[in-house]
């Protein structure tokens, strides 16, 4: 399902990480990066839930509006129920909408919210994703202390908040379309290779985006996957060519650029609900706005995964959502 | 693309682990590990005058403190990393397992926290130890017996 928007525009995004992503290659992009990774809290859950306050107010200080402003409140996290979401939004008076797509979260919210201003439902629409590498860890994997060895195809969980404002007032950067994406089984069940689990659903949400707008894929100046990672990159560039005979030229995965990946132990990349709108709301859009790219699509991958049905052996569904944005 | 030849995708763009090289380093590791072991239980016996059985319980303890320890201070997730199981198989591995957990959980509360989830990942080595122990004692009741 595509749909194509006249009037909604992105009007101001913030970004807010932790240490590792600060010392990474987009360091001087973000708007604020920790040093630590309690940012003053007692636990993980609370410190993601904190960084989620952090990128609303630090976007609302940016375009000069207060909570009051905000008609609706967009957030969604990795954590059960989504934790950090839910405890970031005690603190907004606007109505609040928690949205879980795994890692797709950052575009399932820009699709949904460009959708409800563009109906006029609301004026002023806040999407904020957010995911605590300890946090994450501590919820699908080990303790952190314990730091098992793991395999190369793992990707390491960002830590990270960012945020954007949509609203149907002008400005650089407009949201053109959006396709939501279908769940697809690849049959793969390997928690520790979340690129091969998500590259079928990437293709075949960036697929069928092109079909519904009649375009091929040289429309776009580039195309951006959330977190496949170094390998699930070179799956999905292949499985493009074998199922669709498509040739992915002017792509990326922002898995690949949050970190350096040679000198920081994040084994096959970043990932992580955070990963896709840290990358696309600093970097990518500074580019946008300085004419580098003019049409880009960003197809945030989420694996769907519950630690229980990967015990039981159950492959591993996943989703991806694609928003095609738009420089002006 | 059926799921099959998917599979074979995926297969070629997977990595190889460095099995040998990782192999290596837990024997060395490991071995490395034996032999402090060993010094404890001769130092203890000699200085402490103790039996070589007593001696061992010392030396476990040590070891398990020390793991702990280290565990808390917050390096020994690096350095099983580093030597996998040359560090995870030793007794190291399951107070290190069973310590991490508890920092993990405290803040979730003594009982519903740290009692609950302490043996998270190490609960499962005491189950199958006791398992593999009552079955070896049974194989050697009866290897006894003929």
């Amino acid at each position: 399902m595509t749909f194509n928007y006249k009037n909604v525009y992105i009007n101001e995004t913030a970004t807010v990480t932790g240490p590792y992503e600060g010392k990474g290659p987009l360091s001087k992009y973000f708007d604020y990066s920790y040093e630590d990774l309690y940012f003053g809290c007692k636990t993980w859950e609370q410190a993601e839930s904190k960084l989620v306050s952090d990128a609303v107010d630090i976007l609302l200080g940016k375009i000069g509006l207060t909570r009051f402003d905000v008609d609706l409140f967009m957030a969604g996290d990795l954590l059960n129920q989504i934790t950090a979401s839910n405890y970031a939004a005690v603190n907004m008076p606007s109505s609040f909408a928690g949205v879980y797509a795994a890692c797709a979260t950052s575009t399932l919210e820009l699709a949904l919210g460009a959708s409800i201003v563009e109906s006029g439902f609301a004026e002023r629409v806040v999407c904020a994703t957010s995911s605590h590498n300890n946090a994450a860890e501590k919820q699908f994997r080990y303790p952190v202390e314990y730091g098992g060895p793991k395999r190369k195809t793992t990707t390491f969980t960002s830590t990270g908040s960012a945020a954007c404002l949509l609203s149907a007032k002008k400005s650089s950067i407009r949201i053109e379309s959006a396709t939501l994406g279908s769940v697809i089984d690849s049959g793969i069940n390997d928690v520790y290779h979340m690129g091969a689990v998500m590259a079928p659903a990437a293709a075949t949400t960036i697929y069928n985006h092109l079909k519904d707008n009649n375009r091929t894929i040289d429309y776009y100046d580039l195309i951006l996957t959330g977190d496949l990672g170094i390998y699930g990159k070179e799956i999905l560039k292949e499985y493009m060519q074998i199922e669709y005979g498509i040739n992915l030229k002017n792509y990326n995965d922002t898995g690949v650029m949050l970190y350096d990946l040679k000198e920081q132990p994040v084994y096959a990349g970043a990932s992580g609900p955070a990963c896709a709108p840290l990358v696309t709301y600093s970097y990518i859009m500074d580019a946008m706005k300085k004419g580098k790219y003019k049409r880009v699509l960003l197809v945030a991958t989420g694996a769907l995964m519950s630690p229980s049905m990967a015990n039981e052996k159950l492959s591993i569904p996943a989703i991806a959502h694609a928003v095609s944005l738009e420089a002006i | 693309m059926e799921k099959t030849k998917y599979k074979d995708l995926v297969n070629k763009h997977t990595p190889k682990e460095d099995v040998f090289y990782n192999a290596i380093i837990a024997f060395l590791i490991g071995g490395l590990m034996g032999i402090i072991a060993q010094g404890l239980i001769d130092f203890y016996s000699y200085y402490l005058s103790i039996s070589t059985k007593e001696a061992t319980v010392c030396m476990l303890v040590t070891l398990i403190f020390l793991s702990c320890l280290f565990t808390s201070l917050g390096f020994f997730d690096k350095l099983v990393n580093f030597a996998k199981c040359g560090l995870i198989v030793p007794i190291t591995g399951f107070a290190h397992a069973t310590m991490s957990a508890a920092l993990e959980y405290r803040k979730e509360g003594m009982i519903t926290g740290i009692g609950a989830n302490m043996l998270k990942i190490s609960g499962a080595v005491i189950i199958f130890g006791v398992v593999s122990a009552w079955t070896f004692s049974v194989i050697r009741a009866i290897v006894g017996a003929i």
